[in-house]
């Protein structure tokens, strides 16, 4: 962003950077030579008025309780109800608990699984099977959530299934996984790293390759070990990357993987399962309470916001790389 | 053994090695060793991980569904039979869900990618009044939206419910697709191509379409390739706004049949438990065939789409 912004002040003449009060005609008269670029944006602009500000201005419905007739603007005023409803629901503990142990366990396993990828795949010599190993790993974010479930489903069964049928092998008893709740936070997290760490590995590869390579060979001469070299040259190296995907990963939090939790929940499973989000479309679309998800949905995007502030303000002090 | 027969040759390779070898000491030499030992062995356990449950999803769905109900079957494929992929095709919810992806993915796609290249194209001139407070209002949407249940809300008044548009518009432009495109717009359209096109006489309209788009090739394929997987791999906006059985996509069929599974999905009602658990098994194996024909389309084309993916991920990366 910043980049954008000094490159603009080059391109701009002078005196309009200097005085940014210039005559309405001459500004009136730049507006109406780009009616064009205009025109090319308003179907983006019209997207976003439509699909995102409508119903960003529609939260307000969290303070009233929205009827059909009324709309999003007309419909009686309560306050704060919903959320006083909601935190004072047997459900708001165990909601936000499970959100935040699903967000905080994915966090610490899948966010750093794919920058050791990267770092590993990186320090192989062979180009070919640095290839093979990028296009294998990477694979699965190509597969669909609803057939990762799926799969989940199949290979986990306790009668047929893979992972049964070795544990049986072995002498074990079967487990039924997708039925028990202490396995949903396990088997969330093992399969949302086995789809997407080596997607997410690719960005860190690509800044990676940006290293300088003269770094590697001047510390190669000072008799530096691989491991040396990793540590200490193409981990800071990539600690900007690192830094900005952390921060969006923290203002994303809350938000991740709503539509797999959704799709691996059992009626057996809820006490771990049921997040936030999907906790927002049981009571909300499937249930028509609209105002008081609404409610639980804005608790939960105000939570993100302030997450993602903290966290960008906390990089900032700590001079790393920040989203702005 | 086989690690380090690999590895071995490999590390005589680059010539800047021998400049190394003076400086570097035994105890150097084996952690480098170890180093490359570990990494290879990390790198091909995690291979195997990603690769063998897709491996046996494929031999399960050749199998005799006894044998992999027994667990006989973790390597080869036991019995072949091919009546898994033989009730896939004889299904019409599958050929229904497929025909409805491929029509929401075709116009979703070209929706999405034209909307995104018009508007990304605008942003990325410097010289459009307004431009940055413009911008602001794409950026604050990555940071803050609506939720669920207004963005259905809206659907719902604007009459879409159980239409096309619903799964069409709703997600058609991904902010963070436009800030790539813009980016790619900013970097590879010079602006004396564009003060040398004005010259000539040529209008913002014309200079795009008949300049900037050929140019970008590159950008339109990503796009396109990625809103292709993105529809293609949809579920939940169909689950939302779509209520009627025939209009739902392939995703949302294979939820219904691999998720929510229920055994009349074979066609087999009634009978004893013998036929019952018999017709089980034919319906996991149905499953298995469901998963490696709802897959492969797109792992088929990842090769060809792998390059475009990469390049993406270094548009991205400039900004």
């Amino acid at each position: 962003m910043s980049r954008t912004i000094t490159a603009r002040r080059k391109s701009t003449p002078k005196p309009t950077a200097a005085n940014p009060r210039k005559p309405v005609a001459t500004r009136l008269k730049r507006v109406l030579r780009a009616w064009q670029l205009y025109v090319l944006l308003t179907p983006a602009l019209v997207y976003i008025l439509i699909f995102k500000y409508w119903p960003m201005y529609g939260v307000q419905i969290a303070f009233r309780n929205y009827n059909p007739v009324d709309g999003f603007t007309g419909s009686p005023w309560v306050g704060l109800q919903h959320f006083v409803r909601f935190v004072n629901s047997y459900q708001f503990g165990q909601v936000l608990g499970n959100t935040l142990w699903i967000a905080v366990l994915g966090l610490l396993v899948a966010f750093p699984i794919p920058i050791i990828l990267a770092l590993l795949v990186n320090q192989l010599q062979s180009e070919r099977f640095k290839k093979f190993t990028q296009t294998v790993l990477y694979s699965p974010a190509f597969i669909s959530t609803v057939v990762v479930v799926g799969i989940m489903f199949v290979l986990l069964s306790p009668r047929s299934g893979l992972v049964n049928n070795a544990i049986q092998l072995a002498g074990g008893e079967p487990v039924f996984f997708m039925g028990s709740a202490e396995w949903f936070r396990p088997i969330y997290v093992i399969s949302d790293v086995w789809q997407n760490a080596g997607f997410a590995m690719i960005v860190y590869l690509a800044a990676l390759a940006g290293i300088d390579p003269a770094l590697h060979d001047a510390a190669k001469v000072d008799g530096a070990n691989k491991l040396q070299r990793v540590r200490h040259i193409d981990l800071p190296g990539i600690m900007p990357v690192i830094t900005v995907l952390f921060i969006l990963a923290i203002g994303n939090l809350l938000n991740v993987g709503f539509e797999k939790a959704l799709l691996m929940q059992t009626n057996l499973n809820l006490s771990t399962s049921e997040i936030i989000q999907t906790y927002v479309y049981h009571a909300g679309l499937q249930q028509a309470q609209f105002s008081y998800s609404a409610a639980i949905g804005l608790f939960n995007s105000i939570l993100n916001l302030a997450l993602l502030l903290t966290f960008n303000w906390v990089a900032r002090k700590a001079n790393q790389a920040t989203l702005w | 053994m086989t690690i380090k027969t690999a590895s071995e040759p490999q590390r005589t390779l680059p010539a800047s090695q021998t400049v190394a070898k003076r400086t570097f000491s035994l105890r150097d030499k084996w952690a480098d060793s170890a180093f490359n030992i570990i990494a290879i062995t990390v790198l091909l356990l995690s291979i195997a991980a990603v690769v063998y449950p897709l491996y046996f999803i494929v031999i399960a769905s050749v199998s005799d569904p006894n044998a992999v109900y027994e667990g006989k079957v973790w390597l080869f494929p036991s019995g072949v039979t091919l009546e898994g992929y033989q009730r896939i095709f004889a299904d019409s919810r599958i050929w229904n869900g497929l025909g409805n992806t491929v029509i929401y993915t075709v116009l979703g796609t070209a929706v999405s990618v034209t909307t995104i290249l018009f508007g990304a194209y605008a942003l990325s001139r410097k010289d459009m009044p307004g431009r940055k407070l413009l911008m602001l209002l794409f950026v604050i949407t990555m940071f803050f939206d609506g939720g669920l249940i207004t963005k259905y809300l809206v659907v719902r008044d604007l009459g879409m419910l159980n239409t096309i548009w619903a799964v069409v518009l709703p997600g058609a432009v991904g902010v963070w697709n436009l800030i790539i495109a813009r980016s790619f717009f900013e970097h590879t359209i010079p602006n004396e191509l564009r003060e040398a096109a004005q010259m000539d006489g040529a209008n913002d309209f014309k200079f795009f379409f008949k300049m900037v788009l050929p140019l970008s090739k590159p950008l339109i394929m990503l796009m396109i390739m990625v809103h292709v997987v993105a529809h293609w791999n949809s579920f939940f906006d169909a689950l939302i706004f779509l209520n009627d059985d025939s209009k739902y996509p392939l995703q949302l069929v294979l939820r219904n049949i691999l998720i929510q599974s229920d055994v009349s999905s074979t066609g087999t009602t009634g009978g004893d438990i013998e036929s019952y658990a018999a017709a089980q098994r034919i319906a996991e194996l149905t499953k298995y065939a469901m998963i490696v024909v709802s897959s492969l389309p797109l792992m088929i084309a990842l090769p060809f789409m792998q390059k475009h993916f990469t390049k993406g991920t270094l548009i991205g990366a400039v900004k």
